[in-house]
């Protein structure tokens, strides 16, 4: 963001940056900076609340009366401390023919389908996976896990991408099962610990690397840190 | 997992560092027409998706409002987007401001870009240049930039 802001700032653009991590945007210093300790993938801060995010944007264009370059700091922070998960009753097993993960997805299809409704398909399945084809996606994770190459497991594309719909489809699904709004994170942490899904992505990055697949094919299948 | 495990691993990535800081002086807030340029590779569904080290843009009309996440890492929490468009691209918000005067106007078109670059010589040479005269082309006078 804050090299557009150079960018743009040179070619006849006031700009203002809002920034989530301090480092960078204290590195790049941008000709406006606003960084915002808040959490990464929201840099208003707080969603569904207009009146938070009309103080961050408040601040962020107050930075516009400046007659020089300037770099402020919001005065509130949101701090994730890594322990809230979203609480969200689960269908119990339906088919127990199936692996647990597979039978996890479809109960949980219902749910998607009303989140998608009421918000439509922000971050959900279809990237590469659409929500028909979820299952589907699992099974070749569940085929990786077991150690089959995943080149030949039916992956039905880049792992890291498909992963990444099948984590959509569950936090979409999420919004509906749980009957609060969640703190950001908690809904990663509710897939990736809380999930058979989550388990079988999770198992089958692990057993990625142990099979020394390239690092960029499985690391991106979960958040860095994990 | 903590979203500061997530931000400290950041901290080794490099970041463009700028000799100079261009500064270009805003016309008053009142009359300006205002854009965001979002780095969380939204774009329309009918829109080409983004590659994994796409350097390029994509045009966001003001309506409808049907972004899509189209952003490759996993290292950021999507769920604030899929409750609320305005907790990264705050158009809502910005709607409001120039209702009430504000804000002279927001405009019809915005853009996105990845912010998942490792290399952005491209984003320098090209399509930063090109987002900017785009936007200069639509009278744009501030661009509020967003990350995820």
């Amino acid at each position: 963001m804050s090299t557009l802001a150079h960018i743009f700032e040179a070619e006849g653009l006031a700009t203002i940056a809002l920034g989530s991590i301090k480092s960078q945007i204290e590195t790049a210093a941008p000709p406006r900076g606003l960084w915002c300790d808040f959490p990464l993938g929201r840099p208003l801060g707080v969603p569904s609340d207009s009146e938070f995010q009309h103080r961050v944007l408040g601040k962020a264009l107050e930075l516009l009366d400046s007659p020089e370059p300037i770099f402020a700091e919001y005065d509130v922070s949101i701090i994730d401390d890594g322990t809230e998960v979203m609480a969200c009753p689960m269908p119990p097993r339906h088919d127990p023919d199936l692996h647990p993960a597979i039978d996890e997805a479809n109960g949980i299809r219902p749910a998607y389908e009303r989140a998608i409704a009421k918000y439509g398909n922000r971050v959900g399945a279809g990237r590469t996976v659409e929500a028909d084809d979820i299952t589907t996606a699992i099974d070749a994770f569940i085929r990786v896990a077991d150690g089959i190459p995943w080149k030949e497991a039916g992956v039905p594309g880049i792992p890291a991408r498909v992963s990444q719909d099948i984590r959509g489809y569950y936090e979409t699904a999420a919004l509906a099962l749980s009957d609060h709004a969640p703190s950001a994170w908690a809904g990663t942490r509710w897939f990736l610990d809380h999930t058979e899904a989550g388990k079988v992505v999770m198992a089958a990055r692990q057993a990625m690397a142990d099979a020394g697949e390239m690092q960029p094919i499985w690391f991106y299948m979960a958040p860095g840190d994990r | 997992m903590a979203d500061s495990d997530v931000k400290a691993m950041t901290a080794n990535i490099d970041v463009v560092e700028f000799e100079e800081t261009a500064f270009t002086t805003p016309v008053p807030l009142r009359e300006a027409k205002v854009a965001i340029v979002t780095s969380a590779s939204l774009h329309h569904p009918e829109d080409e998706d983004f590659s994994p080290m796409d350097t390029g843009y994509r045009v966001l009309k003001s309506q409808p409002r049907d972004y899509v996440m189209g952003h490759w890492s996993p290292n950021f929490d999507a769920t604030g987007f899929a409750l609320d468009i305005n907790t990264v691209f705050p158009i809502d918000r910005l709607d409001e401001l120039a209702a009430q005067g504000t804000i002279g106007s927001v405009a019809d078109e915005h853009l996105a870009y990845a912010g998942n670059q490792f290399d952005l010589s491209a984003i320098r040479l090209d399509s930063g240049p090109a987002g900017a005269k785009f936007l200069k082309e639509q009278d744009v006078d501030v661009v509020l930039l967003t990350p995820v």
